[in-house]
């Protein structure tokens, strides 16, 4: 029961989040400069009158506001986000068929963020003022102020055109390779310069984060009491102070959900990824408002999906809530 | 003053931070006097590297690297603070009302930030500047929609706290009007937490920027580092340059600001010190 009443929960809130992208989106339609039918219909019916009219009354244009709302919400709800204008096809089967690609990429980087830099951020944290400190302190303030694009072309430049490495682009090789093992090593090979690049601006912030609430926490009584019960510092410090040190950063990397999702724009732009990131660029370019409306609204979608998982994990670590 | 500069002093990143900085606002300044050329004017030979004729190396087109990265500051600091004082007016408006007067109005408010902190932002910047047009006005709106939240939630938590002090209490009774009392007697004992967010709030705010741009949608009248290094995306495996130069003027420039926050927050909240009071 309890977890039933737990999953409806979830369920409401992307409801929620649907409903209220999907109303965002309408008045953001509006509020481009111009007719409205000529923004949807994009780069593919600038000018033939015949073609506007069908946009106008595919999407009720002709109707009065709350008329054409209400319309707009009943589509999204049945899962029919209008044609794309350009590819001429459903922008739910093209989202759909992008959503893999992306999944695995923003997945990967972030467990490998949440992995790596609460370890790394733990390893300073323990060592304070040692030079592996401040090397790390220094190399996390790097990557905390800079442009995602520009590392992911400078680990191009460096792992696949002057080491040759890596492939530089895409998600599988040109040339197919036989067998299912095979294929996935191939995917692999392909899937870490960009989970890499869109980890590592979040590894330096967990790095930066996982330091300091470490370093408050290690002076609390508790744990004060953990070392004069004679606890080797080890213990002391994984199971006391990285445990409550961790919550506060699990639950950031939840509300940084998003700017993953958004990042993942860019960098499969920059590495040509067959996600909805790169879809999105596409659309950008071809001028095609309206399946670029269907990238943002499923986007927030798996901005939901990242904090629902983030919620499971704060239950697991947090011994003041239990497992649920 | 003399305890906040001395503050400020003590942190050595804060101070390197500091003389970049200005360094950085002196060229955005002085770009036109520096290189009186236009930067969009091809000069020479395209793809020259670097050192020879031209200090940076040439583009595709011939156009001069340096040039570029010296009249990219100026847009990158401009649309940086501007966006960054157009979320913190968005922000604290809303941060104070929440916090101030508290009940439903502050449960309203609180969703709609939240709302705006689940969003993908930087996807919904996209969709802002593409719908808008882009451009200086449709940039800075984009960046300020979505980089407000955490303005608003430390305005909040600030005012909430500010609201049962006693010196309010005395003002609402001597019957001094609401927005007075916000404006005159609390804002201006929340305001050093507000400077530290705000001054970390235009370092992302030229993050957004940069990608922005970079993805071809930056002001198309005015060069950027972003534009620069999207725009030679195509040849960049053959010149290096063309992506390595901007990207380290950004990294310089918003690293330096970082910086400088983390010593305004030493020198304005001592109290907090090493603690940071939001990292977005």
């Amino acid at each position: 029961m309890r977890h039933l009443s737990y999953i409806a929960g979830w369920m409401v809130k992307a409801l929620a989040v649907v409903l209220a992208i999907t109303i965002l989106n309408f008045f953001l339609i509006r509020m481009a400069p111009g007719d409205p039918a000529i923004v949807l219909a994009g780069e593919a019916g600038a000018a033939d009158e015949q073609f506007l009219e069908q946009v106008r009354s595919d999407f009720g244009l002709d109707r009065p506001l709350p008329i054409q709302l209400a319309a707009y919400v009943g589509n999204v709800l049945t899962l029919d986000l209008g044609q794309s204008y350009r590819a001429q096809r459903p922008v739910v089967d093209m989202l759909f068929e992008r959503l893999p690609a992306t999944l695995l990429l923003t997945g990967s980087a972030y467990l490998f963020a949440l992995l790596l830099g609460p370890l790394l951020g733990a390893l300073a944290a323990t060592r304070p003022r040692t030079i592996f400190d401040s090397l790390l302190m220094v190399v996390a303030l790097f990557f905390y102020a800079t442009p995602i694009f520009w590392v992911g072309l400078l680990l191009i430049l460096v792992f696949s055109v002057q080491l040759g490495w890596l492939p530089p682009f895409g998600m599988q090789s040109m040339i197919p390779v036989s067998g299912a093992w095979n294929q996935t090593l191939d995917v692999l090979r392909h899937l870490i310069l960009p989970a890499l690049t869109l980890g590592l601006f979040y590894i330096a912030v967990y790095v930066r984060l996982t330091r300091a609430s470490m370093l408050e926490t290690s002076s609390l009584d508790y744990v004060k009491t953990a070392r004069a019960k004679g606890l080797p510092e080890w213990r002391v410090a994984t199971a006391h102070v990285l445990r409550t040190a961790l919550l506060p950063i699990i639950t950031f990397a939840g509300l940084q959900a998003g700017h993953l999702v958004g990042g993942a724009v860019v960098v499969e732009t920059v590495f040509a990824w067959p996600g909805i990131g790169r879809l999105a660029f596409d659309a950008l370019f071809q001028r095609d408002y309206n399946l670029l409306l269907g990238v943002f609204l499923l986007s927030a979608l798996m901005v939901v999906f990242f904090n629902m998982i983030t919620d499971i994990l704060v239950r697991l670590a947090d011994p003041r809530i239990g497992s649920a | 003053m003399r305890d906040f500069f001395q503050r400020f002093c003590e942190n050595r990143g804060a101070l390197v931070g500091l003389v970049v900085l200005t360094v950085i606002i002196l060229v955005a300044i002085t770009a036109p006097l520096l290189s009186p050329v236009d930067p969009w004017r091809s000069l020479g030979r395209p793809l020259q590297p670097p050192g020879g004729e031209f200090a940076l190396g040439t583009d595709m087109l011939g156009r001069d690297v340096l040039a570029g990265i010296l009249h990219g500051a100026r847009i990158s600091l401009w649309i940086g603070i501007l966006s960054a004082v157009v979320a913190a007016l968005i922000g604290v408006t809303m941060g104070a009302i929440a916090g101030f007067f508290g009940g439903w109005v502050d449960d309203v408010l609180v969703r709609i930030t939240e709302f705006f902190q689940t969003i993908p932002s930087f996807i919904f910047a996209i969709l802002l500047v593409a719908i808008l047009t882009p451009g200086l006005t449709s940039i800075v709106v984009a960046i300020a929609v979505v980089t407000w939240p955490p303005i608003a939630r430390l305005a909040r938590a600030e005012f909430m706290t500010l609201r049962s002090r006693e010196f309010v209490e005395a003002a609402v009774l001597s019957g001094v009007s609401r927005p007075r009392i916000i404006l005159r007697e609390v804002l201006p004992n929340a305001v050093s937490p507000l400077i530290v967010m705000g001054s970390l709030t235009v370092a992302t705010a030229i993050l957004t920027e940069s990608a922005l741009s970079f993805l071809g949608l930056g002001d198309p009248n005015r060069i950027s580092w972003g534009y620069m290094i999207g725009a030679a995306r195509t040849v960049f495996r053959h010149a290096w340059w063309l992506s390595v130069f901007p990207g380290l003027a950004i990294v310089l420039t918003v690293l330096a600001i970082n910086l400088v926050g983390e010593g305004l927050n030493d020198a304005l909240n001592p109290h907090l010190k090493g603690r940071r009071v939001g990292v977005q």
